[in-house]
């Protein structure tokens, strides 16, 4: 009974630490008692506030997560979809299935926020919108041309399709909302949500990002390292990364044109690309058939493992969905120990190239878009069980809908908010060292300080004053003052070096001489 | 094999008929929202922005009198009423809600320099400078009354004629006694028609004097030689004196810390003391840049307020340095009392220009009944504010004020003055033996001596 407690101590506390969303400052070097004593009645309400959040987390929360056991000798790899539908609720059972559309060529899924609302795009130019609450379709438009990615915007009203010449908005209803012409030919299309940035990739290796509510282009760059379509989003912060022909990954923000990060991940091409929800982790896979897992705190390799993903996809719950050919498999870490092994497996028909997978939020099935159509699979313990009505609610109804739009809108992060570490906002900045400035940066100092003082205006004197050769006077005289300065220092500097030089001259004399040394006073 | 996958009924997540309120499920995981410190980070930005445009202190002004307002007293059992005297020696109640006079009582000859109310709210005690002090009868007014406010006279009570002209008057908290101030202190009693007691401590006239919320029997006294005294009635001698470099015009009692007292004075700055130990100043508040002539406390205890002869109202923390919130207008000329309201809601300043002014303590508060989730909304916003005014881009947006011309310019010019005083003696302090000059803080610089 003891030890029962303690187990269920320790999980609180877990819960605890993830509640307080990182470390207590350390009050001991404060010499200010009023402030001392205003932040530690501060971090006592967070201590109560995160022990509430990991009660109600563990009391109060209405759904539990899926799970699959195996019983006896049974491995989770071996078991098939079918055993799985046989043995779950009917409800379930209908999100497996496969749609089989031959003509229109390979497709792509994307999932609302929510996992209520599916899109998917053929390449031959097919455009679909389903409900996956009651698996309905609400419109499905044929552009006739080739699609090659498909996203939505902030809700199901709005998608983004990446077509031959330029990417096209459309509404829910199949309207076409406007043609993103800077964009160019389009490879694959990212949506960030918090931001409102429509980026996207296009056959000639420029980055682009779009404000989607006022329509105005924020970044703009030529990546420099050529033609891919390897995009994804880090969900936590807001960086998109690019994976490249040769085998490097690079991160980007909207606000500068050189990516923040640049890491060699694979010796072959990198073929796709998954980011962990918590931001920690990313899955790279290359092309000579290796899949690594990395830590992005380190930017280290944490485990290796064989094998081809043409794609890849994290889940909620941190489930990791590869895919190549006609087979999928699901890794699992158990036990959160990111160490990732075999969960589940599913092959399908030989003739099934698999396109893309994605992992339906908030529900355990897991969508596949193949040559031959798509699919959807029961992934049991993939996905988030409880949700969050302000976050994203799979049963929204359209009021609640156009309110959390209002919402959203006006919590709309600035661009300038994407970096690589988020929770950096509102803190301070550790102070630098004053590093003295060199030889060129002083002379554009003293440029840019000459150039400010040539640009100084002169009252315009009356009365005979303003004679042209007094104006020049004045001005080479400002000049030359603006110059002074500087010159002072690379005299006084020059000085000091000449002493320097004096000194270790001295030092040098041979030994009979030494004590006519001048001596330094000490 | 065991298999459980997440499948949720539609009935258990919505609701069952269109009268109830939609279901909400929460889920505090913080794994679930992304960059929540820069969501906050705008939040707190719209909500400094949103405060601005809201802000709309002034309620309107309060017109009746002829001559300018020179003191205010506040009825602690009736919020909505206030009394005001004026320098042509008329008296009035004031009905705030409607900010219309309900009664008048005349018979000063001169200014009227004090007023005052008894502890149950039933007499007032005024005195002028015409050598008298008057006591009234409040006149109840109940709801029936507020239709016809035709202006009613009252007749005095008692009318007590003394020596010398008093220039203010306090009532005791809880007791039967009230202290005027003028040549001497005079301490009284409602029915005697001669003061009970007498103080002179010093040669000058005593200017203010007041009450100690927590101990009735000490009073607060400022006198024309720069002095605040503290007394104690018990004692029948004085207490305590300290002497400053400038005349002290008005003090107020902390209602919350009763042995804490902040005095208005004549260089500009208000000054907390703890009345036990009057050798340091607690705290000194800048920002007036002319002489404070009345405070006032919030009955929470945490805010006063202070009116200045420069034409502005200003709040301060009682103990913050800088005011929080300033407040002027075009017509509002000198300002000689400002009284905080009892509900803590409100600020009345009485000026020069005959006006009384009703303001909102709060300049962006929503008066009125405020709906639970509209009140939850507001504190939300004012909490990821405080946490976020630290950063230039809400600090700016925060601290911004627009202050009338004659006041930036004297604000600059004060600002000037005193850096360059500063630097001087830090010059003198660099060039000379170390330990020889030694500065002193401005809590203690002001003051010239303490006596027992």
């Amino acid at each position: 009974m003891g030890v029962k407690q303690e187990n269920g101590e320790d999980v609180l506390d877990e819960n605890v630490k993830k509640y307080l969303r990182g470390e207590a400052p350390n009050l001991e070097g404060l010499k200010d008692k009023k402030l001392k004593g205003q932040l530690a009645v501060r971090e006592d309400l967070y201590g109560k506030s995160a022990k509430a959040a990991a009660k109600i987390e563990k009391w109060l929360l209405p759904s539990e997560g899926g799970y699959l056991e195996p019983e006896g000798i049974e491995k989770t790899w071996r078991i098939k979809q079918e055993s799985i539908a046989r043995e779950v609720d009917i409800l379930s059972s209908r999100n497996q299935y496969d749609i089989v559309l031959p003509e229109l060529g390979p497709y792509t899924v994307d999932f609302t926020a929510n996992g209520r609302y599916m899109a998917v795009a053929g390449r031959k130019g097919h455009l679909a919108i389903v409900d996956m609450k009651t698996l309905n379709l609400i419109k499905e438009i044929q552009v006739r041309e080739t699609v090659r990615d498909v996203v939505f915007l902030h809700n199901e009203l709005f998608f983004a399709a990446a077509q031959k010449k330029y990417p096209y908005i459309y509404n829910r209803d199949g309207t076409e909302l406007h043609c993103l012409k800077e964009h160019g030919a389009v490879l694959r299309l990212q949506f960030l949500k918090n931001h409102f940035l429509l980026a996207s990739i296009n056959k000639f290796g420029q980055l682009h990002y779009q404000d989607v509510t006022m329509g105005e282009m924020v970044g703009n760059f030529r990546t420099g390292f050529g033609r891919t379509d390897v995009m994804q989003v880090n969900p936590f912060n807001g960086v998109v990364a690019l994976g490249h022909s040769s085998g490097t990954v690079t991160m980007w923000k909207p606000t500068t044109a050189a990516p923040l990060v640049k890491m060699l991940c694979h010796q072959g091409a990198v073929s796709s690309l998954a980011f962990h929800p918590n931001g920690h982790l990313m899955a790279t896979s290359g092309r000579e058939k290796k899949i690594k897992i990395w830590d992005l705190r380190k930017f280290e390799v944490i485990q290796t493992l064989p094998g081809h993903a043409k794609t890849l996809n994290f889940s909620q719950k941190g489930l990791l969905a590869a895919a190549t050919g006609s087979f999928v498999q699901v890794l699992s870490d158990f036990s959160g120990s990111q160490n990732y092994s075999r969960y589940m497996t599913h092959s399908m028909a030989k003739g099934y190239q698999v396109g893309k997978v994605l992992f339906r939020p908030y529900e355990d099935v897991l969508g596949i878009g193949h040559s031959m159509g798509w699919s959807s699979i029961l992934i049991p313990g993939s996905g988030e069980p409880n949700f969050d009505s302000w976050v994203a609610n799979p049963f929204e109804t359209s009021k609640q809908r156009r309110e959390k739009e209002v919402h959203s809108l006006l919590d709309k992060l600035p661009p300038e908010t994407i970096m690589l570490d988020p929770t950096k906002v509102g803190t301070v900045r550790a102070a630098r060292k004053k590093e003295k400035p060199t030889k060129e940066g002083r002379e554009a100092e003293m440029e840019a300080a000459v150039e400010s003082a040539k640009d100084t205006e002169f009252k315009k004197k009356t009365k005979g004053r303003n004679k042209p050769s007094k104006i020049a006077k004045k001005r080479k005289e400002i000049v030359e003052k603006a110059k002074r300065p500087f010159l002072e220092q690379r005299t006084e500097e020059r000085e000091m070096s000449r002493k320097k030089q004096k000194s270790n001259m001295e030092t040098e004399m041979p030994k009979s001489l030494q004590r006519f040394v001048r001596q330094k006073p000490t | 094999m065991k298999v459980k996958v997440i499948s949720r009924s539609t009935d258990e997540f919505t609701r069952e008929r269109s009268q109830d309120l939609q279901r909400v499920f929460r889920n505090f995981d913080p794994g679930l929202r992304t960059q929540e410190k820069a969501t906050e980070y705008v939040r707190a930005l719209n909500a400094a922005k949103l405060d601005k445009i809201f802000a709309r202190p002034f309620i309107g002004a309060m017109d009746g009198h002829r001559d300018s307002i020179k003191c205010m007293a506040k009825n602690p059992n009736y919020l909505k009423g206030i009394f005001s005297g004026s320098d042509d020696g008329d008296i009035r109640l004031w009905d705030i809600a409607s900010r219309r006079t309900v009664c008048q009582f005349p018979g000063h000859q001169g200014a009227v320099q004090g007023l005052t109310i008894s502890t149950d709210g039933s007499i007032l005690v005024s005195c002028g400078s015409d050598c008298t002090v008057r006591l009234w009868n409040v006149p109840e007014v109940n709801l029936a009354d507020s239709d016809n406010l035709s202006d009613n006279l009252a007749k005095p009570l008692a009318v007590y004629v003394w020596k010398n002209a008093f220039r203010a008057v306090d009532h005791q908290w809880d007791g039967d006694l009230f202290a005027t101030a003028g040549a001497q202190v005079d301490v009284w009693n409602h029915n005697r028609s001669q003061p009970v007691n007498s103080f002179d401590w010093g040669a000058d006239t005593t200017i203010s004097v007041r009450f100690n919320p927590g101990e009735p029997n000490v009073l607060a006294t400022s006198a024309n030689d720069r002095s605040i005294t503290v007394y104690d009635l018990r004692m029948s001698s004085p207490a305590r004196k300290v002497i400053m470099r400038t005349k002290t015009n008005s003090i107020a009692w902390n209602p919350m810390e009763p042995m804490n007292f902040t005095a208005a004075n004549e260089d500009c700055n208000c000054y907390s003391y703890d009345a036990r130990k009057l050798e340091e100043a607690k705290c000194v508040h800048k920002d007036h840049v002319s002489a404070v002539m009345d405070i006032d406390f919030s009955p929470t205890g945490r805010e006063f307020v202070t009116g200045s002869y420069d034409r502005t109202v200003r709040i301060f923390q009682y103990n913050g340095g800088r005011s929080r919130e300033i407040y002027h207008t075009k017509r509002m000329q000198r300002v000689f009392c400002v009284k905080y309201s009892c509900d803590a809601s409100y600020v009345i300043s009485g000026s020069d220009d005959t006006n009384l002014r009703l303001w909102k303590a709060k300049a962006s508060e929503q008066l009125g009944v405020v709906l639970p989730r509209e009140r939850k909304k507001h504190e939300y916003l004012e909490a990821v504010k405080n946490r976020y005014k630290h950063l230039p881009d809400v600090k700016r947006i925060v601290r911004h004020r627009h202050l009338p011309k004659p006041i930036y310019k004297a604000a600059n010019l004060r600002r000037t003055m005193i850096e360059a005083e500063r630097r001087k003696e830090q010059r003198r302090k660099a060039h000379s033996a170390p330990g020889s000059i030694v500065t002193e803080s401005i809590r203690k610089r002001r003051i010239v001596k303490e006596i027992e």
